[in-house]
């Protein structure tokens, strides 16, 4: 090894250094104008209509993403840990039937509780996110302690979920709500809370160490421990908050609903982990953005209101969602790989 | 077969040599790993390569093996130039290695291990297990390997492992042979029985590469030595012209000059102080102290022990016995953030490993320890005062980066390294632990960090530093310790220490200390 070797080397290396980057939030965000702009044209091509200038349907595509929203930015920091989460969907369905059964109207004669009838909309909401909470504990537990892969833990999760949501009421919908509770999912509400989750969560993800930590186990957990942080712990309370987003999702779309059903949120997780790597985040971990998962969503949810605007059957539209998903995973493989290069 | 391929030989003068590696040179980005290398293996021979940590070996075995292509130079086979572009043409060419790290499928049988892709079928396209087995059992008696053809190989022990992989590369029926440190998982008679197979395979005319930190072994089995240092060819001679000082001499011999030495400082009081320190079947009563502006250097080989004992110092793997003292008070070290709480820092062995978070920025990589006290409100991180005091730290150690956003997988290992070094300066330690803080960079980066722990010393920092590198290790350390297989050999002081005395008390067993 000689220094003049060395030299040479490092000029050489030198300008390679400066390189022009584009935020990935931008390249998507161009995918979703892309998109919208696309079923425009085939919308006056074969309808002679326009499919973006119609704010009913526009409000109508938030609303049907906002759930699947909410999920998908708990989701998403699951997967910068480097981790997946398959239970939200499920999740989701078992806190809507609790919180559905503690939201019930007295003028219904067969509550699951007849004695916890016309509650404050506060105790639904509370026992929904808690039991959410939980269920992402136990996730974040058998992944950080009994070191259990995280797609088998959370896939045990998914089905025994479903399992209680269904046990709850032997599969029997819970009904008649009330109206204080059910305001929670009426008019634009699902959408501000999805934004609102968002807005924390973008903030968390940058400015807290919460955020910082959860980037820093997913690009290298290891060199995280011999940092000083408490790895486990801070599984935890990552797959803790994915739980309660998806239980806020739960008590969103029962609220919505105005029922709670055992079936809700049927491959909800699937769709949510979508949004997440559509949105830029790798399922390597250590990267992604909240802003690009919101991006994600949209798209998904264009998709959907474009295809059933163009009135393309359902089949077709999960074909195309598929190929999709496994482009944006594609796009991340090949980045993964130009970064292992340079 | 050992008569055939005698007649060969005796026929054939020209080429003398069974193996030939001319002029190789192999880099990597930030270092170059081997320049102007030439191996020479006479057929039916034992040649032995020796040579520090990082002085080549591996990298030169791959190319032999055709795990790597070489920027230069070529292998010749028998004279014939070769041209390997995966470990399989290497395999076919005749060259087979037994890696130190075994590859073996630990839930397939022996018989299914050796033969893998070489399967012998029947009529319908499946494997033939009776002649599978039958090939195996003449093989293992060829070798006198006595194990289950059978039987699934994770129930084997290390040693039979061992065995497998040998038989495996017999099996092939390579002209050459590349054992990495084929003893490391041994016991004495197995060494013996290894060494019974090599000598069946020396005498049938085969020619063997054999790779060790063993120096009694070099002189019972090899016939040729090579010695390498620092990516270069340095010697080679028979055995038998060579003594164990002369090697150690051969592998070492670099000038000291070219390094930073440690600047004269006053030595101030004890601040760590570690007794009969152990971690169960690693390493086992290491003691010593560490002062205020004292640098102590640890060397040792690989496996001697040396990152384990930083490793428990640090938390990472919580000591089994002995105790650990701070400024006179006894203190329990069981994880990283605690030993930082303490005043401990360690800059990890393995940049990649762990110390990298290769997917992050500069900033992110150099502010991930301190996100605690003095740059938080709450929960929230003071962003302003980190990206100050991170800009500070990287004008004080010179990382070359356009910016602090760049992502660190950009920046050459050594300014990759002078962050890591900044993240734990940052954490401002009062015991710093540097386990090859040099590994893998450029000699500018190299005097710069050497400039730098000295500066660190001089501010009154108790610094521990590990290093492979004989020449660093002398002339930065006040006092260095010397490991050997999990127990410390001995200790020595600047004035007494030189590369001959490290090296023969890194080499030696406690015992003889």
């Amino acid at each position: 090894m000689t220094t003049a070797t060395d030299n040479n080397q490092q000029a050489a290396a030198a300008p390679k250094l400066r390189k022009k980057k584009v935020p990935t939030e931008v390249s998507i965000l161009a995918v979703l104008i892309g998109i919208a702009l696309l079923f425009e044209l085939v919308g006056w091509i074969v309808r002679g209509d326009s499919f973006l200038m119609n704010p009913q349907r526009l409000l109508i595509m938030i609303l049907q993403m906002s759930i699947i929203g909410i999920i998908a930015i708990g989701v998403t920091q699951v997967i910068i840990t480097g981790g997946i989460d398959l239970s939200s969907g499920s999740v989701l369905a078992l806190t809507a039937m609790v919180t559905a059964s503690l939201a019930q109207s007295s003028d219904y004669a067969r509550a699951v509780y007849p004695a916890l009838t016309d509650m404050p909309w506060v105790v639904p909401l509370v026992a929904g996110l808690l039991v959410g909470a939980l269920a992402g504990i136990i996730n974040g537990s058998l992944i950080a302690f009994a070191m259990i892969p995280p797609f088998i833990a959370t896939l045990g999760m998914m089905v025994t979920a479903r399992g209680f949501a269904r046990a709850y009421t032997e599969g029997q919908p819970v009904s008649m709500l009330t109206e204080d509770f059910t305001w929670i999912g009426s008019g634009a509400n699902p959408v501000i809370i999805f934004l609102g989750v968002a807005a924390i969560f973008h903030i968390a993800l940058k400015y807290t160490r919460y955020g910082k930590y959860t980037y820093a186990i997913g690009a290298n957990p290891q060199a995280a421990r011999v940092s000083g942080i408490n790895v486990r712990r801070h599984l935890v309370m990552v797959y803790a908050i994915a739980g309660l987003l998806a239980g806020l999702a739960g008590v969103v779309a029962s609220a919505r609903a105005g029922t709670g059903q055992a079936g809700m949120g049927l491959m909800y997780e699937l769709d949510a982990i979508a949004a997440a790597v559509i949105g830029g985040t790798s399922l390597a971990g250590g990267v992604g953005r909240v802003t690009g998962t919101v991006i994600g969503a949209l798209i998904l949810g264009v998709m959907l209101s474009g295809f059933t605007f163009l009135g393309v059957d359902a089949y077709y539209q999960d074909i195309v969602k598929g190929v999709i998903i496994v482009t944006a995973v594609i796009v991340d493989q090949y980045r993964q790989r130009r970064r292992k290069l340079s | 077969m050992a008569t055939q391929t005698t007649s060969i030989l005796d026929t054939r003068t020209s080429p003398r040599f069974l193996l030939e590696v001319v002029n190789a040179r192999k880099t990597f980005p930030g270092v170059v790993a081997l320049d102007n290398v030439q191996l020479r293996i006479r057929p039916g021979t034992v040649h032995a390569l020796m040579g520090e940590n990082g002085a080549g070996k591996s990298t030169l075995m791959k190319i032999i093996a055709g795990v790597y292509i070489p920027d230069e130079g070529e292998v010749r086979l028998h004279g014939q130039k070769l041209l390997l572009n995966g470990p399989l043409d290497a395999l076919e060419a005749g060259i087979a290695m037994i890696h130190q790290e075994l590859n073996l499928m630990p839930f397939m049988t022996v018989a299914e291990n050796i033969w893998i892709r070489r399967e012998p079928l029947n009529a319908l396209g499946f494997v033939n297990h009776g002649i599978l087995a039958s090939k195996t059992q003449t093989l293992f008696d060829r070798l006198g390997i006595a194990l289950d053809p059978e039987m699934e190989v994770r129930h084997l022990s290390i040693a039979g492992r061992q065995m497998v992989e040998i038989a495996k590369a017999v099996s092939y029926e390579s002209e050459v042979l590349i054992m990495d440190e084929p003893t490391s998982a041994l016991t004495g008679r197995e060494v013996e029985h290894l060494f019974r197979i090599i000598n069946d395979l020396r005498a049938q005319g085969k020619g063997i590469i054999y790779i060790t930190h063993k120096m009694d072994e070099v002189f019972e089995i090899a016939d040729d030595i090579s010695v390498f240092r620092d990516g270069q060819f340095i010697h080679e001679a028979p055995a038998s012209e060579l003594d164990s000082n002369e090697i150690i001499r051969l592998m070492v011999g670099r000038e000291v000059t070219q390094l930073f030495p440690k600047e004269t400082v006053p030595i101030g009081d004890v601040v760590l102080s570690v007794r009969q320190l152990g971690l169960e079947g690693v390493f086992e009563d290491v003691s010593f102290d560490v002062h205020a502006g004292e640098i102590l250097g640890i060397a040792g080989l690989v496996g001697s022990g040396r990152t384990n004992v930083a490793e428990t110092l640090f938390g990472v793997t919580p000591a089994t016995a002995g105790t650990i003292a701070i400024d006179g008070e006894t203190t329990i070290i069981k994880s990283p953030h605690q030993a930082m709480l303490r005043g401990l820092a360690l800059l990890t062995e393995d940049r990649k490993e762990t110390g990298l978070f290769l997917s992050l920025s500069v900033l992110e990589n150099m502010e991930i320890a301190v996100l605690r006290d003095g740059y938080t409100h709450g929960s929230f991180v003071a962003q302003g005062q980190l990206d100050q005091q991170c800009e500070h730290m990287k004008q004080a150690l010179h990382v070359k980066t356009p910016d602090l956003e760049e992502r660190i997988g950009n920046l050459s290992g050594g300014n990759q390294q002078k962050v890591l070094i900044g993240r734990w300066l940052m954490t401002n330690p009062r015991i710093l632990i540097l386990d090859e803080p040099t590994r893998g960079i450029d000699v500018g980066a190299k005097a710069e960090i050497h400039r730098l722990i000295s500066k660190l010393a001089g501010e009154g920092v108790a610094v521990i530093m590990i290093s492979s590198e004989l020449p660093e290790v002398l002339g930065m350390s006040d006092r260095i310790m010397v490991m050997h297989q999990g127990q410390v050999t001995g200790f020595l002081d600047r004035g007494d220490a030189n590369q001959v005395s490290v090296m023969e008390l890194a080499s030696t067993p406690a015992a003889h200390a």
